[in-house]
């Protein structure tokens, strides 16, 4: 009887340790965004007064309206938005076909046109966007969404991801709509795509995750203030500002909050969709 | 549209078998649902990838007129010193970083793994950096990093540590940037931990305490050689990530930085030549440097895979 209570001692004593150090290292993550936001309600005069005070004395909302004054925030988050939207929704309607195609359906050449997408995940992104950037020009389209979404909408990563999803349904699912007289198009959109919700959960998280947070494709197509993405707006802050970080961080907040609520909400979908690109990735 | 005739022609054959009717509707279904992907990715992948290559033998500078200079802007890079300086911060970003991130986050790891509560919670807040846009934690940072008035250097100062200028001063900001770079991918990596960790069988575990194993002799003989799949897929990975980092150099670093040469990574000097110089044919020829670098790591990698990798 003293021995189980004293092994029950210990593995508390253990879950007490683990929790102390989980609780550091979540300190440690969150202090920039804690102080970001703190910053953000304090007068330019708080926010350099030694020793720092901890909350603002009183909260200026009114630096929030400057940051609004200084950059076009509407017009970066409708920017952001539509290049997000469209890029995702273009890579699970483009992504979720081909996954498909070359998980289910035995063609001629279809080995090797795979083989050629994966070799593009091999390649580091800047080898293309020199060229990619030629075509819009020549294009006439720097400057512009279309410039923005384009080259995004097609990925060789959903394309493997959705492959791997599909490849995972039965046979035998396949075989009985097949004997009710389906086609592909059938097959591929009323009974496989449904089944394959968690692959098109991850494939969404990825692509928006990587667009609202993008920067250097959005630096380099869309140059004018009125056509910039968030991130890239948030980028010319940095060098305007250096000096009034109250505003610079109120700036801040109103880049990063959409995802963070998005992600608050969705954690669990965020999480697992993830770890299942880690897994089947 | 071959396709599309085949199979009415086949359609009027009604001698035709099934079998060879089914391979034509494959065929044309096949074909139909890969067009988009293949035909976008063969025109901003794959005939880009040719482009670049065909530029980087080219003077191709700001107004799109170039000619063929053959290996001109090779033996450039080869003899520009700033290839290697480069070249040097960015393998010491990588080395220091991606080992470091793989530990930390690892342990993390198995800490949440072990029964208990909030483990919702606390995946949220480790994950939290990982959402963030890097432009967003670069403001963070440089806030925090601040030579006069950073929280960072107020709370050193309390226990004596003289302050310094981190992101600004060329001996202090590698340091800096690998620290934010470390703290900024460690979501991702735990997550992907996490998520191979569970994947261990129980009864692994159960065996190994009925035989008597602590939970460090548990660590290294079940849960390290179970999980080295997940740790070759974070390393090569993180690895190729660290090797192509620029968002965070470019927002943290100002460009009249002293700082600046020895904080400029190979995809930021890249971007230099091909947006701000205009010299897109020599960034093109970086580009190619870089992607042989990382072919050849990856290349190593797989190699050597088969020495520890348990699959």
């Amino acid at each position: 009887m003293k021995e189980i209570s004293s092994n029950k001692k210990r593995m508390q004593i253990n879950k007490i340790i683990i929790h102390l150090l989980l609780i550091l290292g979540a300190i440690i993550t969150i202090i920039p965004f804690v102080w970001m936001i703190l910053t953000s309600f304090k007068t330019l005069g708080e926010s350099t007064i030694i020793p720092p005070t901890i909350f603002p004395k009183q909260m200026q909302w009114e630096n929030y309206k400057e940051a609004m004054r200084t950059l076009p925030y509407g017009k970066f988050y409708f920017n952001t938005i539509v290049y997000t939207m469209l890029t995702t929704i273009g890579q699970i309607v483009f992504c979720s076909m081909a996954g498909y195609a070359f998980a289910r359906i035995n063609f001629k050449g279809k080995n090797f046109i795979f083989v050629l997408i994966l070799s593009v995940l091999m390649v580091p992104g800047q080898i293309f966007l020199i060229p990619q950037f030629m075509i819009m020009k020549k294009l006439g389209l720097l400057n512009s969404i279309t410039a923005l979404v384009l080259p995004g909408l097609f990925s060789a990563y959903g394309t493997f991801l959705m492959r791997q999803f599909y490849m995972g349904i039965p046979k035998e699912l396949e075989e009985a709509a097949r004997l009710d007289g389906c086609n592909h198009f059938t097959i591929f959109w009323k009974i496989m795509t449904p089944l394959v919700k968690p692959g098109i959960a991850a494939l969404a998280i990825t692509a928006c995750l990587y667009c609202w947070n993008s920067l250097m494709w959005p630096l380099i197509v869309n140059t004018s203030i009125d056509k910039m993405t968030l991130s890239a707006g948030l980028s010319t802050l940095s060098g305007q500002h250096g000096t009034n970080f109250p505003v610079a961080m109120a700036g801040t907040v109103l880049a990063v909050w959409p995802m963070i609520v998005l992600f608050a909400i969705f954690q669990k979908h965020f999480v697992e969709g993830m770890a299942s690109t880690g897994s089947k990735g | 549209m071959k396709a599309i005739t085949d199979i009415k022609d086949n359609q009027n054959n009604k001698a035709s078998k099934a079998s060879g009717k089914r391979k034509l509707n494959d065929l044309f279904w096949g074909y139909l649902l890969i067009l988009p992907t293949v035909l976008g990715l063969a025109v901003f992948y794959i005939a880009a990838f040719f482009q670049n290559l065909y530029y980087s033998f080219t003077n191709l500078g700001a107004f799109g007129k170039y000619k063929w200079i053959g290996m001109e802007n090779y033996i450039n890079v080869f003899s520009d010193p700033k290839v290697p300086q480069a070249l040097i911060n960015t393998v010491k970003f990588t080395v220091i970083s991606v080992p470091i991130s793989i530990i930390i986050s690892l342990f993390i790891a198995t800490l949440l793994n072990s029964k208990i509560k909030g483990l919702s919670l606390y995946r949220t807040l480790y994950f939290l950096p990982a959402v963030t846009m890097p432009a967003a934690i670069a403001m963070m940072w440089k806030w925090l990093y601040n030579g006069q008035y950073g929280l960072l250097n107020q709370l050193l100062a309390k226990v004596g540590i003289e302050g310094q200028a981190w992101i600004a001063d060329p001996k202090f900001a590698m340091g800096a940037l690998i620290i934010v770079g470390i703290w900024s991918s460690l979501g991702m990596k735990i997550i992907y931990f996490l998520a191979g960790l569970q994947g261990i069988p129980k009864a692994y575990y159960e065996a190994a305490t009925i035989d008597g194993a602590g939970p460090i002799r548990q660590f290294f003989s079940i849960t390290l050689p179970s999980l080295t799949p997940t740790i070759f897929f974070v390393m090569i990975t993180s690895l190729i990530g660290a090797l192509q980092m620029f968002d965070l150099i470019f927002l943290m670093i100002s460009k009249t930085s002293l700082a600046v040469d020895s904080t400029m990574s190979i995809v930021y000097l890249f971007y230099k030549y091909a947006f701000e110089f205009q010299e897109k044919g020599y960034a093109s020829a970086i580009s190619i440097v870089l992607f042989m670098i990382i072919l050849v790591i990856t290349a190593i990698q797989l190699r050597l895979q088969k020495k520890w990798v348990n699959y």
